[in-house]
């Protein structure tokens, strides 16, 4: 204890020492930390972040549904599932490869222009669309990863006990599967959460596009420190949950470690 | 004669190159209780699989109570509603309680309400001395506990059939007693069983009928004192001899 807390004071003791004896130390300080600026900036950025929060919900509510299915399919055995499982490997192979900056580009530009009869054409939504193409490729690969981490012997028990095929998975696998990667999948959340900011590309005014607005009306970068304090203040509560919610799992089956 | 609650005829089972079976014949009569005895990659394990239809099989039939299980396009799931399984390595659910782990079957498969499932789970629970462990989570549990729970939640279908898949092999020696009391309880009841089992003793005391599987198929069967006392296959009797040697009869 004593020894962690004296490396920590020596550690970033040092590191401060050398960071405001840089050259360019003051003007660093200025352009950033301009805290006057930084509270008067808060709300009108933050009130713009509440579109990255929007969009994060919605998405993430989506994706997990849609990646889950993705995943589903892509474990179904058998030949005639072969279209099927063909579909799903395309599908996160390309949503995967392509960068997510580009997808959001092509659908927020693309297809308002198309100017189509009940096609909405809010750059918002297509964002969203994008985000919930993207990331339900990626998500799918964690689930999968988790279906396939389920010993088969757990899918023999619950078929022999006369359960479906669906509803073994359901019952059985997949409440296995999911506690298994709660932990990546908090990462790719948090990652989605990040590439909100990429709807800044669109010209929507969310938390990036508001920073800058700010920023180049007085050239101080301390509006981009409000946005990434509002990114880390979300972060933060969603990994504490998370690990919260492990813990919760691990005490409920193991309390009491094992009895004899 | 009345119908066997089991009839296996000309049985062939391949995985991949490796036949596994190779022409098995075996009939339970109904409360009959038959042990498989044999060298591990016999062909135990694979033959019970494959009665429960967790296995393809490429030839022969396997009837249930006089209706064929291996016709094509059967519904499967009704035939296994009907055979119970334990396996050696439990498999219990480990995200579930012992009380969820046992009704999932009758309510899921048998669309039996919550109540009355729970009702069920409850005495099979007590009557094998499970009661108090209702809701503990499986990893809380010894192995022969869990094994029990395992045999339980077979029972919880009140199938005609069950079949152990060598249910004693992965417990601790002084866990096993109490799993075989349970089967040798099932057998006083009555209970229909086909046992794979390395444990001779055992099989010599609950056993109606033993049969000695070799190279996927079933060299030699009678009763007991039969087979452990005068064995007339050379292969049975080397088999036996290896078995005493270790101690294990």
């Amino acid at each position: 204890m004593l020894i962690s807390v004296a490396s920590t004071l020596v550690f970033f003791g040092v590191l401060a020492f050398l960071v405001t004896r840089a050259p360019g130390w003051d003007r660093f300080k200025a352009y950033f930390f301009d805290w006057t600026l930084y509270r008067e900036s808060f709300p009108e950025i933050a009130e713009a972040f509440l579109i990255n929060v929007r969009i994060f919900l919605v998405a993430e509510a989506i994706i997990l549904v849609t990646a889950l299915g993705l995943a589903v399919l892509r474990s179904l055995t058998g030949p005639v599932f072969f279209p099927v499982r063909a579909l799903a490997v395309v599908y996160a192979d390309f949503f995967r490869g392509v960068p997510t900056i580009l997808v959001i580009l092509m659908l927020g530009v693309g297809m308002p222009a198309l100017q189509l009869e009940g096609v909405p054409d809010s750059e918002i939504f297509w964002a969203t669309v994008s985000l919930v193409l993207v990331y339900t490729a990626y998500v799918s690969e964690v689930y999968r990863a988790g279906i396939e981490s389920v010993h088969p012997s757990q899918d023999a028990a619950a078929r022999s006990l006369g359960l479906t095929r669906l509803q073994a998975l359901r019952y059985v696998v997949l409440p296995q599967a999911v506690r298994r990667v709660i932990p990546p999948l908090l990462n790719d959340f948090i990652g989605l959460q990040k590439d909100t900011a990429l709807v800044s590309v669109l010209g929507v005014v969310e938390v990036l596009n508001q920073a800058g607005i700010n920023e180049a009306a007085d050239f101080n970068g301390t509006h981009y420190l409000v946005a990434a304090t509002l990114f880390v203040a979300l972060t933060i509560p969603l990994a504490r949950f998370t690990d919260w919610l492990v813990a919760r799992d691990r005490r409920r089956r193991q309390a009491g470690g094992v009895a004899t | 004669m009345s119908t066997p609650a089991l009839a296996i005829e000309g049985l062939h089972k391949s995985f991949g190159k490796l036949e596994v079976l190779r022409g098995i014949d075996l009939e339970l009569a109904d409360h009959e209780v038959v042990c498989l005895i044999g060298a591990s990659g016999s062909g135990k394990s694979t033959l019970l699989r494959c009665i429960n239809l967790l296995e393809p099989i490429e030839e022969g039939r396997i009837a249930l109570h006089g209706e064929e299980i291996t016709v094509r396009g059967i519904d499967v799931d009704r035939v296994r509603r009907g055979i119970g399984i334990v396996f050696q390595a439990f498999n219990l659910f480990p995200h579930m309680s012992v009380l969820e782990n046992v009704t999932l079957g009758p309510r899921k498969a048998l669309g039996l309400g919550k109540r009355q499932a729970e009702a069920r789970a409850t005495d099979l629970l007590a009557r094998f001395g499970l009661a108090d462990k209702r809701d503990e989570y499986p990893d809380r549990l010894s192995g022969g506990q869990q094994q029990r729970v395992a045999i339980v939640r077979a029972l919880a279908m009140q199938p005609e059939l069950l079949l152990l898949d060598e249910v004693t092999s992965a417990l601790d020696p002084e866990l096993v007693a109490e799993v075989l009391e349970v089967i040798r309880e099932l057998a006083v009841e009555g209970m229909t069983m086909l046992i794979a089992t390395h444990e001779m003793s055992f099989a010599r005391d609950v056993a109606h009928r033993v049969c000695f599987l070799d190279e996927g198929v079933i060299l030699e069967q009678g009763s007991p004192a039969q087979i452990f006392g005068a064995p007339s296959e050379p292969r049975t009797q080397q088999f036996l001899q290896r078995i005493v040697a270790a101690g294990r009869l």
